[in-house]
């Protein structure tokens, strides 16, 4: 490391001057990526920040899926959600195949033979591969009612004409396990919705409250936090489910459950508000809004809540999935929702005993969406979770 | 030590309290009361109904005083270990209830010690090899046994179990034990059937406590004591094993307070589909047909397991962790 202009061992350093004028408000150019960054609003950040978690994305694009599938529910089934086949009982799932005897033909299936084995009593299907019966796109079929109000048959994809088209098997009445699938998404996607709805709006105004006053009102709700805490949920859940009287609709059954779903689950997130307000409401910018008079409802709301909610929203998606999972556990056991309203919890309480495992197991199919639902929720909280605070 | 447990003695008793109040709301709640389901059953058998003698079983259980009353009378006798008559059974609750409240303890304690010996060198390895493909490939099998319904996998491995190993169905014995005094046969086909049970119940805790262990290590990583102790040539297993690992068995037994709720709750489904001879399936039943006394001390019960938990934590906390008897209050 020796140039011509450095002194030797020992030798001195000469006295150096720039000769560049010294203007004190210069300051680093920035740039327009930089000032773009720095300029940014906190949802920006972190919008940017989430798309980086590559799984968070993917999660994130399975839950658009899988609602935006809710909306269209009764176009994407093939069949009518209370449409019996009787001559289809427990047939097992039926394959699409593309090619026939070397030939290609498109997506098509083979029928069932139906035949019932006299010594066992068990029911046979066997695909007539002699027969092919293209499957029908965009095309019309069952009629049904659009949210209940517009009438159409028109569907994405309907069974060849005079055959059938049971992708995922039929259960004990005949009925497409797949149709019933994505009709009961609009079930067990939206209990989870309004359960969080309802636990949302508890715990902001019960952790709020507990955080901007403090003091007594701060050790009663801690108090009853944990009181409602140390129950185990499912057992609460069975006995507040099981006193919904007998005599509701179905619909009020619906809400009922998600109520009681979001009644029990506020604490974590009541927890998390009033530790965030702890924590920012000795803020300098919290003082100056007293002083000048702000009243506590508009300092919360205004100048508080922007500085937690991101935490909340993730802190609410990784609460759903619990939401959602209750209500199929409450639904198996038979306490949760009844027919004819269809959920995912509803279709698995028919592959309740060992029997099915063994001989129906596509009845368990059901549980795929779930698991699928539960992970992308979790990712995606998670993503949400690391991504909330994006200044760190 | 001894103010710390007094004092923790004394802020569980309010606790329990509410709780039971709570409880007691709960089964008061339905319209009616056993008595009127029972005549609506008798007449639906076409049997004339002895008006008189439900009168005088009203009267005799109280249920003719008013609410508050019946509220103490019941914590009253809960305090001198007579919770109730189920009326189903036509038993006091404590002789329904027999074995069963042991054997949902038994279960509830085996799973915690099974998602210890699970997740502690998963959350271990997760966090030491923090984004390698052992830790994504591991927090993801965690994460699918968080998601998969409890219930679904007791059914399928009971079928396993049942194929493979020639396991009876259900239950938590053989057919030809139960009711019989404990021998070490008995003990040995309870220890054949109760897996099952822990390892479904389990999967659901596992993944949490991953994930927890997990940040709390990473957190500990970074300090600078570990910083320290690696510039000065310490091999990497000892430090991690002489500082960080012991703090982390401080945060296991803190973490049994949001355990224990999440294993007794998964565990009352799990318990119904495999008909094990516990809480959780004479608990539905009890709500189904309104037996309030019975289902009340189920409530009670499984609520108070909780509570004394994360007592017998926080004591087992306090007596690891010095820093915590200094505060002197609660350390959730």
């Amino acid at each position: 490391m020796s140039s011509a202009d450095e002194p030797g061992a020992g030798g001195r350093h000469g006295h150096y001057v720039s000769d560049a004028p010294f203007d004190p408000y210069s300051v680093e150019k920035l740039t327009p990526e930089q000032e773009k960054y720095y300029l940014a609003s906190q949802w920006q950040l972190m919008w940017w920040k989430l798309k980086r978690h590559k799984v968070a994305m993917f999660s994130g694009v399975i839950l658009l899926l899988l609602y935006g599938s809710v909306l269209f529910s009764e176009f994407l089934a093939p069949y009518d959600l209370h449409r019996q086949n009787t001559n289809f009982i427990y047939t097992p799932p039926q394959s699409v195949h593309l090619v026939h005897e070397g030939e290609f033909i498109g997506p098509f299936v083979y029928p069932w033979n139906y035949r019932l084995n006299m010594e066992n009593l068990k029911r046979e299907y066997t695909p007539d591969t002699s027969k092919v019966q293209p499957v029908r796109f965009f095309c019309l079929g069952d009629s049904y009612e659009f949210w209940g109000l517009v009438p159409g048959s028109f569907h994405f994809v309907c069974p060849p004409e005079d055959g059938t088209l049971f992708l995922l098997g039929t259960d004990r009445l005949g009925r497409d396990m797949l149709s019933r699938i994505i009709y009961g998404a609009r079930i067990s996607l939206t209990v989870g919705l309004i359960g969080i709805v309802i636990s949302f709006t508890l715990g902001l105004i019960i952790g709020g409250i507990a955080g901007y006053y403090g003091g007594l009102a701060d050790t009663i709700i801690q108090r009853v936090i944990e009181v409602v805490r140390s129950f185990p949920e499912i057992p609460l859940w069975m006995a507040l489910s099981a006193i919904l009287p007998v005599t509701w609709s179905p619909i009020l059954i619906y809400f009922g459950i998600s109520a009681i779903l979001g009644l029990i689950d506020w604490t974590g997130l009541a927890r998390a508000v009033r530790s965030k307000l702890l924590a920012l409401r000795e803020e300098d910018f919290c003082v100056a809004a007293q002083l000048i008079g702000a009243s506590p409802t508009r300092i919360i709301a205004r100048h508080l809540m922007p500085g937690f909610m991101s935490h909340l929203i993730a802190s609410a998606t990784l609460t759903i999935p619990t939401m959602i999972l209750g209500e199929t556990a409450l639904s198996f056991l038979g306490l949760g929702l009844r027919p004819p309203i269809t959920s995912w919890g509803v279709l698995l309480n028919e592959a309740q005993n060992i029997n099915v495992v063994a001989l129906y197991p596509w009845l368990m199919l059901p549980v795929v969406p779930v698991i699928v639902l539960i992970l992308a929720f979790n990712f995606f909280g998670d993503g949400l979770r690391d991504a909330a605070d994006p200044y760190k | 030590m001894l103010t710390y447990i007094v004092h923790r003695f004394f802020i569980m008793i309010p606790t329990l309290l509410a709780i039971s109040l709570i409880i007691f709301v709960i089964i008061q709640l339905p319209p009616g009361d056993y008595f009127e389901s029972y005549i609506a059953e008798l007449q639906s058998q076409g049997e004339s109904v002895d008006l008189e003698k439900i009168e005088a079983l009203r009267r005799q259980y109280g249920f003719d005083r008013p609410v508050m009353e019946q509220y103490v009378y019941w914590v009253w006798g809960m305090l001198h270990g007579d919770f109730g008559y189920s009326f189903e059974f036509r038993l006091p609750v404590t002789e329904v209830v027999g074995d069963r409240l042991y054997l949902t303890a038994l279960v509830s304690l085996m799973t915690i010690v099974f998602t210890w010996i699970i997740s502690f060198p998963i959350g271990l390895y997760s966090a030491v090899r923090q984004y390698s493909w052992g830790d994504y490939t591991l927090t993801f099998l965690g994460f699918i046994g968080l998601a998969t319904p409890n219930f679904l996998l007791a059914l399928v491995l009971l079928y396993i179990a049942n194929v493979f190993f020639g396991t009876s169905v259900g239950g938590l014995m053989d057919a030809q034990y139960i009711d019989q005094p404990w021998t070490w046969p008995k003990i040995v086909s309870v220890l054949e059937h109760i897996w099952i049970p822990v390892i479904v119940i389990g999967t659901s805790g596992t993944a949490g406590m991953i994930r927890r262990l997990r940040a709390n290590l990473l957190d500990e990583l970074e300090k600078q004591y570990v910083v320290t102790g690696r510039a000065k040539g310490l091999p990497p297993l000892k430090l991690l094993l002489k500082y960080p690992f012991r703090l982390s068995l401080n945060f296991f037994i803190a973490d049994i307070g949001s355990l224990l709720p999440s294993i007794i709750s998964g565990a009352a489904v799990v318990e119904i589909i495999l008909s094990l001879p516990t809480t959780g399936p004479m608990l539905l039943g009890a709500l189904r047909s309104q037996d309030m006394y019975l289902a009340g001390s189920f409530l009670m019960f499984l609520a108070s397991l909780t509570v004394v938990g994360v007592l017998v934590s926080d004591l087992a906390l306090a007596v690891l962790d010095p820093r915590i008897r200094l505060q002197g209050g609660t350390t959730r």
